[in-house]
């Protein structure tokens, strides 16, 4: 079984976000990059669909050189090699950008199954996926809590408002990861020496021979709006703090 | 030239979802700035009464595609059909809604006609003609304002943050083939295991009360379902609750679970982390109950109670019962 798992590096959940004073983007100096959570996911799926079904595993990731940190550290969990796609020339790529270089690496390699994250922590576009999918021109399963692999085909538990849909699609498919799939695993020590000789194939642009010009642009970066601040509610009993909160609920928020 | 606001509404079993209201309000607020026309797509199948309810929210012209084929719903054989109907008509503008149904078609209806898209936006505005479509990002650490230079430019709403407003139109109905060549469909739906709990889905509550570690055990919960049953909420939870094992998956808040912004968020015996943030900022009015005046929670809240969770819960469900009979 061919499988491809791709990864982006994100800042790490805690990490602070600075907007730029002039708006162009986020501060990057302090910030600690880490594998985007989803993707750890979809890289533990990877993992475990070839150790019931032998096969192997690709890692593909876009972004700088600092990006190859990631990949390695997916190769540490144990995946079998890897393509990074690093050229600057990416530096503003949109999700469509992104899923074009994705697939023009993929359509090159054997694909039965393709995972991705539901959605990078840092932009949260939720994009990649499907735009993947269309360029490679395949069905996509997206925000999967469960996967079985039968076969041809595989069968996804995909949860939506108020309900879970048992889908059925054929190979090869584009699966996007959700929290719930599975428990991913840590790197061991002799998987991160491993790790440092498993190959990764770095590509430029040119290479890809595709687009570069992002069709959204963020125009402009800024920080969240302020809140006021909030009401500390006083007192000694606990009684009369729920009533007094209840009050103000109705009377002066209207949100009862 | 490209020109008009097209939505794409939702409908399930029959009957429209509240965001389809949601973005037949906006796109009538957005098209009004120019003088332009508000149409819609609505896909399924015995679904073409509709139309009438979206021309109550500012809807001109509903493009109706009635057919088996198109439920339930499949990505490419909606995908399919939205992309065909947005070429044939050409319009500047297409929103869609940021549920799980809106995220899956939307991504790829972009990618099918090559234009930008911003993902669970926030605000959209109209500024030098275009759209501006505004978006956290981050988690909300930052937002993105969004610019798209080809066409249509795409943007998906986040749910119960625009307001549904009525604005009554025409909502004529314009009948659209819907019919898909059966082998391109690779997918099929076997099963829906519906929620039988009635209970309205966290994406869409006007009110949640969650809970975290501070519920001490599922046990707990309880408390905050009386609550929740008074003002006909829901309860969620914060991840430390369901990695417990104590909630479950689908209950989630935050940044690996929903992103939820109801009218009103209790937050009970959570600290507030910042990935629990990034699922409920958006939160018309936060409530934060928490013995520890230090919890980080408290800088979000708009009303805070520093004190134990299982004496103030009971009482606050309590008054407002009262207040509500
Ligand atoms: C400084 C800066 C400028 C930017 N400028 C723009 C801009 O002008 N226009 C714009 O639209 N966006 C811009 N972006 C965001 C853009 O680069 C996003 O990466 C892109 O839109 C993809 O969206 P996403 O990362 O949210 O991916 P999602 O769609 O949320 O990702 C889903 C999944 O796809 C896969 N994936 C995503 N990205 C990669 C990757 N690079 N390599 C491998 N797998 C991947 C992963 O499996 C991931 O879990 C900018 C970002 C930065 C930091
Ligand atoms: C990649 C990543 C993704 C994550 N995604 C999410 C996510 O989606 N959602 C999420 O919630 N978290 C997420 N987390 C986890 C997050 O970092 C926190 O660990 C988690 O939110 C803590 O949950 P909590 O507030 O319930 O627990 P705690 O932080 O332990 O807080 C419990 C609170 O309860 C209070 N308390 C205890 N007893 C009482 C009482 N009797 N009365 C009143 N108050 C009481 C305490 O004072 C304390 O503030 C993520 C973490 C990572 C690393």
């Amino acid at each position: 079984m061919n499988i491809i798992a791709c990864v982006k590096q994100v800042p790490d959940t805690e990490a602070q976000i600075k907007v730029k004073a002039d708006g162009s983007g986020i501060e990057e100096g302090q910030i600690k990059w880490v594998m985007n959570p989803y993707d750890e996911y979809g890289v533990e799926e990877a993992l475990r669909l070839k150790e019931k079904n032998g096969g192997d595993v690709t890692i593909v990731s876009l972004g700088p050189a600092r990006a190859m940190e990631t990949i390695r550290t997916a190769l540490a969990m144990g995946a079998d090699k890897a393509v990074h796609i690093c050229d600057p020339a990416f530096d503003n790529a949109d999700a469509f950008v992104v899923g074009n270089a994705l697939a023009a690496v993929i359509k090159t390699l054997p694909h039965d199954i393709i995972l991705c994250g539901q959605r990078a922590i840092d932009d949260d576009a939720g994009q990649v996926g499907a735009m993947l999918a269309e360029a490679l021109n395949l069905p996509q399963l997206t925000l999967v809590t469960k996967l079985d692999f039968a076969g041809s085909s595989v069968k996804v538990i995909r949860p939506i408002e108020g309900a879970q849909l048992l889908i059925e699609t054929s190979l090869p498919c584009v699966v996007t990861a959700q929290k719930g799939l599975n428990e991913p695993r840590y790197a061991s020590l002799p998987g991160i020496m491993k790790a440092k000789k498993k190959p990764v194939d770095v590509k430029n642009a040119a290479a890809l021979g595709i687009a570069t010009e992002a069709k959204a642009k963020v125009a402009k970066t800024i920080p969240p709006p302020a809140r006021a601040a909030g009401k500390i509610i006083c007192g000694e009993d606990p009684v009369q703090k729920a009533a007094e909160l209840g009050r103000l609920l109705r009377e002066e928020a209207k949100a009862i | 030239m490209a020109k008009g606001v097209m939505i794409v509404a939702e409908q399930r079993d029959g009957a429209l979802r509240k965001i389809s209201l949601e973005l037949a309000a906006t796109a009538r607020k957005l098209a009004d700035q120019s003088g332009d026309e508000v149409s819609a797509i609505l896909l399924g199948s015995g679904i073409e009464g509709l139309a009438a309810q979206l021309g109550k929210y500012g809807v001109d012209k509903v493009f109706v595609g009635d057919s088996p084929a198109m439920e339930p719903y499949i990505t490419e054989a909606h995908a399919a059909i939205v992309a065909k109907v947005v070429k044939d008509n050409d319009p500047a503008i297409l929103l869609m809604g940021a549920s799980v149904q809106g995220k899956d078609l939307s991504s790829r209806v972009a990618a099918k006609l090559a234009t930008g898209l911003a993902t669970d936006c926030t605000d959209v505005k109209i500024a030098d003609g275009k759209l501006l479509a505004i978006r956290p990002m981050y988690a909300g650490k930052c937002f993105g304002e969004i610019v798209t230079n080809s066409n249509p430019a795409m943007a998906s709403l986040r749910p119960n943050v625009f307001p549904a407003v009525e604005n009554a139109k025409a909502g004529a109905v314009v009948k659209v083939d819907a019919a898909v060549d059966a082998a391109s469909i690779k997918s099929k739906v076997l099963e829906v295991q519906k929620d039988t709990s009635g209970k309205v889905d966290l994406t869409e509550a006007n009110v949640i009360v969650s809970g975290g570690r501070g519920m001490k055990g599922p046990e707990g919960f309880s408390i905050l379902e009386e609550l929740a049953g008074v003002l006909k909420g829901t309860v969620g939870a914060s991840r430390a609750a369901v990695d417990a094992g104590w909630k479950l998956q689908k209950d989630q808040v935050g940044q690996t679970g929903k992103v939820v912004s109801p009218n009103l968020y209790i937050a009970c015996g959570i600290s507030g982390a910042i990935q629990h943030l990034a699922g409920m900022s958006s939160s018309k009015c936060i409530v934060a109950i928490n013995k520890d005046a230090e919890a980080p929670i408290f800088t979000r809240a708009d009303y805070g109670v520093v004190d134990d969770l299982f004496k103030v819960v009971p009482e606050l469900t309590a008054v407002c019962k009262k207040m509500l009979a």
